[in-house]
């Protein structure tokens, strides 16, 4: 072993105490930054998942300035057409063509307004969950039926059940006045009430009927299985779409801008966080080394006056800081993925919290998972800033004055 | 304890001895403890606009409606007692504010298009204190009064209607008997809202002028309440149940708006557990700082025992060492936090991120928020921990042995 390497195994572990007290600082902010990491990044990627699974997919294809006016008359044209023509192109079955209107839903007691999707129904369990969550009766199936399917606070509110009719009435693309009996078959429930209030869903072929579409839809949608593959997805539809359209593609940012603002907000709070524990990690470092620089000023003056040069005290000074650093870092990841793992196995659940994460789409009960990047990112900056931190008193070697040096005691 | 002052003198004395090992430790506290109240301050800051924003769109406090509304928002479903009565029972009562409002799901239509909303019948002098509006911000005019024959909207609404000041739009709704309510009405005035949501989904319109279109007489759906503190409504909602004396339900702003009653508790245990967390990270250097004091005078420690000092003033002397590093960097955190906070009440711009925000319910700046609560909390932590984490050092070094103690090689 290395002479250098030696001595600063040695000299850590002549206040034993005190080395150990400073790893457990480390072990303590490491395994605090690996769980809470874990947490945040799984918590994120569950977060985009389920909203875009349930409804907008990963992107859309839409006439120009539709995401932001949300016109009738901003259509898609041929629109079952065009996704068939995509779904052979990309050979993915995860793509599906809609149309969107509001009407006035009546049954024979109560009216709301709500929003009508018209869908594909071979095609639409595949690009969002709605049609899974179906609890009472079934979810669409002739592509040209006249029925519909619709939240369950719609449903109390508007006092149906699977079986009963419903009266739309609205306006066609071109503005006249339509209307339509339809049959509810079906009422689904996802747990937030805006979705469970605010719409149904038709089949396509209808709702092209009703509304005087004429062949034209919204939106197509377009799922990917991650989100990575999303991204690889982007240009391959970009580049599928008919020559000549002015047709957009937005992906799921632009779809759900509230989306990556919340996870923005979140983070930069949670950095704020994880920053001040590593602050305080590394003061107590800071101290630790401080301490066992002035308390060896004696010896040092020894040393020096034998020809030991400042610098090389000041690295033994950094490597025993090193060392210190590396068995907290070790151990700090291990115990962090270890904790962790508890978790990825029984679940976290905070009581009281199902309704927040209902409002993020979140299940009440979060399963992290632990990832080599996940178990090392916040122990690897710990390493840094403790490193960082011993540079003082390493620098202060420097100043020292043999011959004073060895006077004190 | 006659011994104390002299002990309290020595402790001092000893912190200052090693003045450079105190003051990186003094910083780390600082900076936990400034740590603590900012971002307690930040976070009650949020989670109070969330709340102050979501009680002043709909719950007040205390809301009261016929049993059946909740569930089945409809005029049929409306409040029995009318407006002239509902006066007798609650102005004698000085709420902060009171109101009755109209409010049911409607369907507003321009020439272009329709939309789903909420219409709120409202009186604009009773409503002045529940608004999320301010009517002076409004373009063109807000209501006058409860019968004002106008419609103000959302800015956003008015967009996707194709519709502007001066415009005729049609609101529908239903009457008692299930059949269609509407009427045309004027856009008087279209109004901004801290939360995009809001301007699409509410629409205002007199009182008296919806009473009218509905067919209701002088019924309403809604009456709220604000009574002084939105933490404590139980007083306004005895008040309330008393005086409506069983013909109502009556529900707390927490009972209609889950997600903001959630919101506040987990932001309470969030505070705490913050604050232990910091402190859990700051107490490993407390007590090496207190370990390493202890060390490097083992020898003096044994000399003052075999002079007749006695342990337990050896013990109360760490421990108030402990305690006057702790209580100088809680002094210094508090008035650096303080002082950071201070400055940012007028709220800090957080646009960028406003539709992530919305989604959590906040709005887009952030005013932060100093408790005395949450100041004395974080202090009171660090001092009962600080004493704990302090015990064993000191506890150890008043069971030194006098003559090891002296002979030991330091």
């Amino acid at each position: 072993m290395n002479i250098v390497l030696r001595l600063a195994w040695r000299n850590l572990w002549r206040h034993s105490k005190r080395t150990w007290l400073t790893i457990g600082a480390m072990v303590f902010s490491n395994t605090l930054l690996v769980f809470m990491i874990s947490i945040q990044f799984g918590m994120y990627g569950l977060m985009i998942d389920n909203t875009l699974q349930v409804f907008s997919g990963h992107m859309q294809i839409q006439a120009p300035g539709y995401k932001d006016d949300q016109k009738m008359r901003q259509v898609v044209p041929h629109v079952v057409q065009l996704a068939s023509n995509l779904r052979k192109e990309l050979q993915t079955d995860t793509i599906a063509a809609r149309g969107w209107a509001f009407a006035l839903a009546s049954s024979e007691e109560r009216s709301y307004g709500i929003g009508v999707f018209g869908v594909e129904p071979v095609f639409e369990p595949r690009v969002s969950n709605i049609p899974g969550l179906i609890k009472e009766g079934r979810y669409l199936r002739d592509p040209d039926a006249t029925e519909i399917v619709i939240g369950a606070v719609l449903a109390r509110n508007l006092r149906v059940a699977t079986g009963d009719e419903l009266t739309l009435l609205g306006s066609g693309r071109d503005g006249s006045f339509s209307a339509a009996v339809v049959h509810v078959v079906g009422v689904f429930e996802s747990g937030v009430v805006d979705i469970d209030r605010n719409f149904g869903e038709m089949p396509l072929e209808t709702f092209q009927d009703v509304f005087y579409m004429d062949g034209a839809g919204h939106q197509v949608v377009v799922s990917a299985a991650t989100l990575d593959e999303a991204e690889l997805l982007q240009p391959k539809v970009v580049a599928a779409l008919p020559g000549g359209t002015d047709l957009v593609v937005h992906d799921w940012d632009a779809l759900q801008p509230g989306l990556r603002q919340a996870i923005q907000a979140d983070m930069s709070s949670a950095f704020f966080m994880y920053g001040i524990l590593v602050i305080l990690v590394a003061f107590s470092v800071l101290n630790t080394q401080l301490m066992s620089v002035l308390e060896r000023t004696h010896e040092f003056g020894i040393v020096m006056s034998l020809g030991l040069k400042a610098g090389r005290l000041g690295r033994l000074i950094m490597l025993e800081t090193a060392l210190m650093g590396i068995i907290g870092m070790i151990i700090g990841s291990i115990t962090g993925a270890i904790f962790t793992s508890w978790f990825t196995v029984n679940g976290l659940s905070i009581p009281g919290m199902e309704e927040m994460a209902a409002n993020f789409n979140l299940p009440a009960r979060i399963y992290p998972e632990v990832t080599p990047w996940t178990a090392v990112a916040g122990p690897l900056v710990v390493f840094l800033f403790t490193l960082l931190a011993s540079a003082y008193p390493a620098l202060r070697l420097h100043r020292l004055h043999p011959v004073e040096a060895m006077r004190a005691n | 304890m006659r011994t104390t002052p002299v002990l309290t003198r020595l402790a001092w004395r000893y912190l200052w001895r090693n003045h450079r090992r105190t003051i990186i430790m003094l910083s780390a506290i600082v900076i936990g403890v400034w740590a603590m109240i900012f971002m307690t301050a930040l976070t009650r800051g949020m989670v109070d606009q969330m709340i102050k924003d979501g009680i002043s769109v709909l719950p007040g406090h205390v809301q009261a409606h016929n049993p059946l509304f909740l569930d089945d928002p409809s005029v049929s479903n409306r409040i029995s007692i009318g407006d002239a009565e509902l006066s007798r029972m609650f102005d004698p009562l000085s709420f902060k504010a009171w109101a009755s409002r109209v409010k049911v799901p409607a369907v507003i239509t321009s020439e272009r298009e329709s939309r789903g909303v909420t219409l709120l019948g409202i009186d604009p002098a009773a409503e002045r204190a529940f608004s999320f509006v301010t009517y002076d911000d409004v373009e063109g005019r807000f209501l006058e009064s409860a019968e004002d024959n106008a419609v103000v909207i959302g800015r956003k609404l008015a967009n996707t209607l194709d519709t502007r000041i001066g415009k005729r739009v049609v609101l529908m709704s239903q009457d008692p008997d299930n059949e269609i309510a509407d009427r045309g009405f004027r856009v008087a005035g279209l109004f901004e809202a801290s939360m995009p949501a809001f301007e699409e989904m509410y629409v205002f319109v007199g009182k008296k002028t919806a009473q009218k279109m509905l067919r209701i007489g002088d019924a309403t759906t809604e009456i709220v309440f604000v009574g002084d503190d939105y933490r404590d409504v139980e007083p306004t909602y005895d008040r309330v149940r008393e005086t409506l004396d069983g013909d109502l339900k009556v529900s707390r702003w927490y009972e209609i708006d889950t997600y903001l009653g959630t919101m506040l508790k987990v932001m309470d245990g969030f505070v705490l557990i913050w604050v232990i967390v910091i402190f859990l990270a700051l107490s490993f250097g407390l007590v090496n700082t207190l370990v390493m004091a202890v060390f490097e005078r083992i020898r003096e420690i044994g000399l003052m025992l075999a002079l007749g000092m006695k342990p337990a003033s050896i013990l109360g002397q760490i421990i108030i060492e402990s305690m006057m590093l702790l209580a100088v960097g809680l002094a210094i955190g508090d008035l650096l936090a303080w002082a950071t906070i201070q400055p940012l009440k007028e709220g800090i711009d957080i646009s960028a991120v406003a539709e992530g925000m919305e989604m959590m319910g906040a709005s887009s700046v952030l005013y932060p928020k100093l408790y005395l609560y949450d100041m004395l909390l974080a202090n009171v932590v660090v001092l009962i921990l600080g004493f704990l984490a302090s015990l064993s050092p000191a506890w150890r070094a008043s069971r030194y042995e006098p003559v090891e103690a002296i002979t030991k090689v330091g």
